[in-house]
């Protein structure tokens, strides 16, 4: 006989189980703490002396598993600023959709008082890479401290209002910084030393021109193919300048030598 | 719970909801989880002089072993009339995590900036340093992960340095140290600023001997201890490095002076 009174009339204990109350549990913040599943790697960028390039590849993985071979992971914004992401793919495709919608808003509330035709006036009147660097920060930001992320690193490319070449970066956490050359993901660490060697500072990135910048970046691509495992040799590269953007979707990595690969000794099935 | 049960041989599990068992328990260590909280390295360090006050933060934005940016300021001039900042009174530098660095700088600067409108007159270091205190304070529970200096001039002309901990503890100091080479730097300071185990040479033995009278630094000696400071950090911390960006506030305003530091 169990003599507490609050017990009787309950399902017991020891025959059914402690009670769940979990259900109950509303205190506490909301924990919608996901993590990402199909990821980009890494998103390389750099300034030259009348704009920037920025390349990524066009994997989409699934863990190891190379599960998209056709992601375009760089994004434009009306035509004048473009966005890398690295990262979750579904959070990607999220902001895309965020950005494209504040495009077209921007759009239909563009000052009446600007002649169509004044295409610098107009410029102006536009949302500008600063303004889409900052907004990022602020909403990667709001996400991060309701514990509810955008599972990405994001480099902007574009111009400031001041009509000088701007290179951002904003990560899951709204941690924002710029520099002349931007690397996200394994890139920070294979990309950034290649590209440092060529725009140190702001100074030697004004002095590099459009063809060096390419080819900086193009060399890059094809390290990290080398030695990031979940790369693709098929990307995409956008050339950023005052006049728009060159956007190619579909490059492919040019003469590549693994002839370096023989002489890796050490691991894998090999016995000598 | 149990000691009211009334039954010490059945004291099994109460009928209570808040006590049920919980079962949300994630399964095992999950490969991601979010962390909110990152820590950007850098250093930063204040000096009051008798009618200036100089502010100095490194330029580095690291994150692990990566150097992220070379140019990131960790030092703002805070509460001028414009966002260019040209008629700020104040200084303000935040370490630690950047984004809440960031965030907590840009939050001081509106409150001064509406305090600046509705009054017509800039905010005095010491509101502007309780009005921090605050901020930090507010977030408690899910603090900004950043150290702070606020520094400026007081009421007397005096430099005046206030120093915080994340959540709002503050307290106004003639110098003070913040961030990753906070350690290193701060010892030396209490040296050659409140000439800490300086002592007058033969003036007793012991416990008698005479301790080196605390004298106003020149604003030309302050700068030389900032470098020297800063060059020391670089040498032995590997968060420190790339600028040294100093703001020096005087009756006349804030001078800016970005220098090198070592970027290896």
């Amino acid at each position: 006989m169990d003599h507490r009174p609050q017990a009787w009339g309950r399902p017991r204990d020891d025959v059914y189980g402690a009670y769940d109350g979990s259900y109950l549990n509303n205190s506490g913040p909301r924990t919608v703490t996901q993590s990402p599943v199909v990821t980009g790697t890494s998103v390389i960028a750099i300034k030259f002396k009348d704009g920037i390039v920025m390349a990524a590849d066009n994997l989409a993985s699934y863990g190891s598993l190379a599960r998209f071979t056709d992601v375009k992971r760089l994004r434009t914004f009306l035509g004048t600023t473009v966005i890398g992401f690295g990262g979750d793919v579904s959070d990607m495709q999220f902001l895309d959709r965020h950005l494209e919608e504040l495009a077209v808003d921007e759009s239909y509330e563009a000052e009446p008082t600007i002649d169509e035709d004044d295409q610098e006036a107009k410029k102006a009147s536009q949302l500008n890479a600063g303004n889409i660097y900052r907004y990022l920060q602020k909403l990667m930001y709001q996400r991060r401290n309701s514990f509810d992320p955008l599972w990405n690193h994001i480099l902007v490319a574009g111009f400031d209002s001041a009509s000088k070449p701007l290179l951002g970066s904003v990560d899951l956490r709204g941690t924002s910084f710029t520099s002349p050359s931007l690397a996200t993901g394994f890139g920070a660490a294979l990309a950034q030393p290649i590209m440092r060697k060529y725009a140190a500072t702001e100074e030697d990135a004004a002095k590099l021109t459009r063809e060096q910048a390419v080819g900086v970046i193009k060399e890059c691509m094809k390290v990290l193919f080398y030695r990031d495992a979940r790369s693709l040799d098929r990307y995409s590269i956008a050339i950023v300048t005052k006049d728009g953007i060159e956007l190619k979707e579909d490059e492919q990595l040019e003469k590549q030598s693994w002839a370096f690969a023989e002489r890796i000794k050490g691991y894998g099935t090999q016995t000598v | 719970m149990a000691m009211f049960s009334q039954n010490p041989l059945l004291n099994g599990p109460n009928y209570s909801f808040s006590e049920a068992p919980k079962f949300n328990a994630p399964e095992g260590a999950r490969e991601h989880r979010f962390d909110p909280y990152t820590d950007n390295g850098g250093s930063t360090l204040a000096i009051a002089g008798a009618d200036f006050t100089i502010m100095a933060g490194d330029t580095r934005l690291t994150s692990g072993y990566s150097i992220n940016s070379r140019f990131h300021p960790k030092v703002f001039k805070i509460g001028g009339t414009t966002s260019d900042q040209k008629d700020a009174t104040l200084v303000l530098s935040v370490v630690g995590f950047a984004a809440d660095g960031e965030a907590l700088k840009e939050r001081l600067d509106a409150i001064c900036k509406m305090y600046r409108y509705r009054h017509g007159k800039p905010m005095s270091v010491k509101a502007c340093a309780q009005r921090l205190s605050t901020i930090l304070y507010q977030k408690r529970f899910f603090p900004y992960y950043a150290y702070a200096i606020l520094g400026g001039l007081d009421e007397e002309g005096k430099g005046a340095v206030y120093s915080y901990d994340p959540v709002g503890s503050y307290e106004r100091e003639q110098c003070r140290a913040g961030g990753a080479a906070a350690s290193l730097i701060m010892p030396f300071l209490d040296n050659q600023v409140n000439f800490k185990n300086q002592f007058i040479p033969g003036s007793g033995e012991g416990h008698a001997l005479q301790e080196r009278e605390r004298r106003p630094l020149s604003r030309q000696e302050v700068e030389t201890l900032v470098k020297d400071a800063f060059d020391g950090a670089v040498e032995r911390h590997i968060e420190v490095g790339d600028g040294l960006q100093m703001m020096i506030i005087t009756k006349e305003g804030i001078e800016e002076v970005v220098l090198p530091l070592k970027k290896d």
